[in-house]
């Protein structure tokens, strides 16, 4: 026996309106309504809602021997939720039929796997509980990750949650003589089973299936499910992953795209030995054959199957960087409208429309930007998040005024008890604290030259971003000008320090300055 | 090739062209004889060139004479001057007035062209005609080949008497220069040349629909080949201590309707409302100056702006050295090669749509002219946002570097190969 399984990806990025910098610090609405309202209202009644329709009374033909997955994010079912509540209602339908399998992601299809792993952890538990309380469906054991992005370490992230099976890209170069018709393992989590998508199949659906050029246009399920019986019969699962736009929206209904999906499991039933499978019953059924070395960021995404899609210019990185380094003032506000805009900003797609590379190809990336050039859309975005920094750095000083406050009405409480005698030592302790303060930056020449003896160009090019900028300064001295230069370059090289090597570097610099 | 100034004596990116293309088709094999009304004997000596002032006309000869009445048109009176100021117009009116042209000048058999763009520019141009065409009758060549309107009747009478393809390019349109204030005079020679003409060169798509739309050319004979850069050289001077601690956003251009300078005070004003720590610095001079001062001075920015007059290479080298932003707001640009320049000193720059060069550069920052708060909020980008910066240092050089002269050339010769295959088909 052998399997099909279908998995579609639902997703639709929160837009952002044109943002200029004089709407900085006034006006803090960040988002298109009438593109996103619009868009939503097209998708859903050209794909959602009779997609959804069409695999339902496939379902009711065949009862449980149908079966397709999905990955829906919580940015989309909360488009859903505002703009066609009855998108929510036909995915109950589905859900109920018990032939469908929900994927966990995270809430706002979010690059976070590569940066944080406390935000990646928190986005997913957010997405199953939207999921959850929407559709009512339970923790689901099988998870995918943003544009198919995966790595061993994204993979320890998921098992460690306790996922049993997460998906792949399954792109030659990336599995070279293996093939994507089987079921493996992540090298560090053996219990973390690993479904690859066969890109070919998957494309000859997704992106081939209405282009007149392609010699084997036009394509239908008689034709497809022959491919599928030419597969060598030892291979055990075909991984069918692809957005689930693909019907209606990209591929147009005239272009047969229902009918081909409408004919095809009747065909595969009649005409062939494969059985329709989701993901976590793979688990069940499958022997993984092998483990997965992916030491570097894969995806489903472009000829190269990498992050620069989203990652690969400095217009991302800046912007990348920028948002992430205010997770912990983020999660210091406690502010409901201030997580919200945390989660919508974080969309993948705002990185993407700042890709500089289909400037050389990729008519992909031009059909899904709403901005003129990457130019434009980063400017865009980095005025709404200057907008939100200034937020959430009122928030916090206005905590902070808060808790002074407090303090001072519990000092006046003291001095009152206490009188004029005790307030003259306070006074002295306080100008005691401040001298603490000072010598906790200064450094004698001996620390300094400790410093330059014991820590890598590597490891002071981390410390400088970790430390105020006149004590590295006085470290910096100690360097001659060639190695000056080569730490400037090393600090180049530092886009995304990881949290441990930091850790490490500190502790090492605060043992010499005790 | 007919052009009315070649290197090093030029006002505009014109002769700059007309040099670097005829440098690039030799390179290319093709023999290239370029005549100018007036050669000062220091152009490059790798080029063919020939000086129509030393040109002596015969007399007696009656076709000479005949193609003179019919020349006539071209000579109107209307003493326009273009590229000059109003204030200079004035003054060179009077002198005109005084030294019109006497029938009897006509008839010398040498004539000095000034080779500029003076108040006799219209005899000038016929003149000019009247010795391409002698030219044609004596000299060995395939194509006639004639840069901007100045050119365009030299070029149909060097056609009319050799019977050889003329093609005309059309580096800048009456359109660009005037905007919607036309001098009909000039319109109907470059309509004139562009309907003789067996095939049209626009340096933009941007020209190319205007020729089509404004002109009524028929499409199929009007094709974009763009600009090379080659001419740029990578600025490595060491930066200039900047003057001021603010950042600085230039324009460098002349200070005319085409340009937009009003754009850019727009701008300039837009900003400073919500930015205190920025300058802008005018570059150039032009007939809109006063105005554009006084602009700034109702704002009352004056003290944020500054105007430094026109400036020659070094000087201009030296403000892109300390600029953080080069902003070009042109109402009408068919191509504009100063972005590049800046681009060369890997400077961010804010290009209008409303031109030629915003078709090839991917690493700008395109907006509407007319656009205010979006060449504003570009700038503030700039200014704000460390990504820009970076990705023009990366970048820049590449985006210069594909422009290269020998790509135009190569396009120029197909053209010419069609055109001689159509010619012979023809006969």
């Amino acid at each position: 026996m052998r399997y099909i399984c279908f998995y579609f990806q639902v997703h639709q990025p929160m837009r952002l309106r044109t943002y200029r910098f004089f709407d900085i610090g006034l006006n803090h609405h960040y988002y298109d309504d009438y593109q996103n309202q619009y868009i939503l209202r097209r998708v859903a009644d050209k794909c959602y809602l009779p997609m959804n329709q069409l695999l339902y009374e496939l379902i009711q033909t065949f009862g449980q021997r149908f079966r397709v997955a999905f990955s829906i994010s919580g940015v989309a079912l909360e488009q859903f939720e505002k703009y066609a509540p009855e998108v929510i209602e036909s995915f109950k339908l589905l859900a109920n039929t018990g032939a469908v399998e929900f994927l966990a992601e995270t809430y706002s299809h979010s690059l976070a796997s590569v940066i944080s792993k406390d935000e990646f952890y928190s986005q997913i538990n957010l997405q199953q509980e939207k999921l959850q309380s929407l559709l009512g469906v339970k923790h689901s054991t099988a998870f995918r990750n943003t544009e198919l992005i995966y790595s061993d370490q994204i993979g320890e992230y998921v098992a460690d949650l306790g996922y049993k099976v997460m998906l792949a890209e399954g792109a030659k170069h990336i599995l070279g003589w293996k093939s994507p018709h089987f079921l493996y393992y992540n090298v560090r989590k053996p219990e973390l089973k690993l479904l690859l998508k066969d890109y070919q199949l998957s494309d000859d659906i997704a992106f081939r299936f209405s282009n007149r050029d392609w010699n084997q246009w036009p394509l239908t399920a008689d034709k497809y499910v022959d491919w599928l019986n030419n597969i060598d019969k030892n291979h055990e699962v075909i991984n069918l992953f692809m957005d689930y736009e693909t019907f209606g929206e990209h591929q147009w209904k005239e272009t047969g795209i229902f009918d081909f999906m409408r004919a095809l499991p009747s065909r595969v039933f009649s005409h062939s030995d494969y059985e329709f499978a989701n993901p976590t019953e793979l688990t069940e059924i499958l022997q993984p054959v092998a483990p997965l070395h992916v030491p570097y960021p894969t995806s489903w995404a472009d000829e190269e199957r990498d992050l620069t899609a989203w990652l690969g210019n400095d217009l991302q990185e800046d912007a990348f960087n920028t948002l992430y380094s205010l997770r912990d003032k983020v999660l210091q506000t406690n502010n409901p409208d201030i997580f919200k805009d945390w989660l919508y900003l974080q969309t993948s797609d705002h990185f993407y429309y700042m890709c500089t590379k289909w400037f050389s190809d990729g008519d992909v990336h031009k059909y899904f930007n709403p901005y003129g050039s990457p130019y434009d859309a980063y400017i865009n975005y980095m005025n709404i998040l200057s907008d939100f920094i200034t937020r959430i750095d009122n928030i916090l000083s206005q905590q902070a005024d808060a808790e002074q406050n407090v303090n001072k009405k519990q000092k006046d409480v003291n001095i009152n008890k206490t009188k004029t005698k005790n307030l003259k030592t306070t006074n002295a302790k306080e100008t005691v604290k401040k001298n603490n303060k000072k010598d906790d930056i200064k450094l004698t020449k001996k620390q300094l030259e400790i410093i330059i003896k014991k820590f890598t160009l590597k490891e002071l090019a981390l410390l400088s971003k970790q430390l105020p900028e006149n004590i590295f300064n006085k470290i910096k001295e100690q360097l001659d000008d060639k190695q000056k230069d080569r730490l400037e370059k090393e600090k180049e090289k530092i886009i995304r320090p990881r949290k441990d090597s930091i850790e490490k570097v500190m502790a090492k610099f605060k043992e010499i300055v005790k | 090739m007919f052009g009315w100034e070649f290197p090093p004596h030029i006002s505009g990116g014109l002769g700059t062209a007309c040099y670097g293309l005829t440098k690039a088709l030799l390179r290319q094999g093709i023999e290239v004889i370029f005549v100018v009304p007036k050669a000062f004997g220091d152009e490059d000596n790798e080029i063919r060139i020939v000086n129509a002032s030393d040109f002596e006309i015969n007399l007696e000869d009656q076709s000479t004479l005949e193609l003179w009445k019919r020349l006539k048109y071209i000579q109107v009176a209307s003493k326009i001057i273009p590229y000059i100021s109003p204030e200079y117009y004035t003054k060179e009116y009077e002198k005109l007035i005084n030294e019109e042209i006497t029938k009897n000048e006509f008839f010398k058999q040498k004539y000095q062209f000034s080779g500029k763009y003076g108040p006799n520019l219209m005899y000038e141009v016929s003149r000019y005609a009247l010795i391409a065409s002698a030219l044609a009758a004596t000299n060995d060549f395939d194509v006639i080949h004639a840069h901007d309107w100045l050119t365009y009747p030299a070029g149909i009478a060097a056609k009319n008497t050799s019977g050889k393809p003329l093609v005309v390019h059309v580096h800048a349109t009456e359109f660009d220069r005037s905007g919607e204030n036309i001098n009909q005079d000039v319109y109907n020679i470059e309509r004139e040349g562009m309907m003789q003409a067996d095939k049209v060169i626009t340096v933009s798509n941007y020209t190319r629909n205007i020729v089509i739309n404004r002109y009524g050319i028929n499409p199929d004979k009007v094709f974009t080949i763009y600009n090379g850069a080659d001419a740029f050289k990578f600025n490595t001077r060491p930066k200039v201590q900047k003057p001021y601690k603010e950042k600085v956003v230039t324009y460098i251009g002349r200070i005319t309707f085409q340009k937009g300078p009003e754009y850019f005070v727009e701008t300039a004003r837009k900003l400073l409302q919500y930015d205190d720590n920025v300058r802008f610095v005018m570059a150039g001079s032009g007939d809109m100056f006063p105005r554009i001062v006084r602009l700034a001075a109702r704002y009352r920015i004056g003290h944020k702006i500054h105007f430094t007059g026109f400036l020659k290479g070094p000087e201009v080298e030296e403000v892109l050295s300390y600029s953080d932003v080069y902003v070009m707001p042109s109402v009408s640009e068919p191509f504009g090669i100063s972005p590049l320049e800046a681009l060369m000193s890997n400077i961010p720059i804010v290009i209008s749509k409303q031109s030629g060069v915003a078709e090839v550069l991917k690493h700008a920052i395109k907006v509407d002219f007319w656009d205010i708060d979006a060449m504003a909020n570009a700038i503030y980008g700039i200014l704000h946002y460390p990504g820009i910066n970076k990705m023009f240092q990366k970048y820049s050089k590449d985006e210069v570097d594909q422009l290269k002269w020998d790509n135009s050339a190569y396009e120029v010769k197909q053209l010419y190969e069609t055109l001689l295959q159509e010619y012979l088909i023809l006969k």
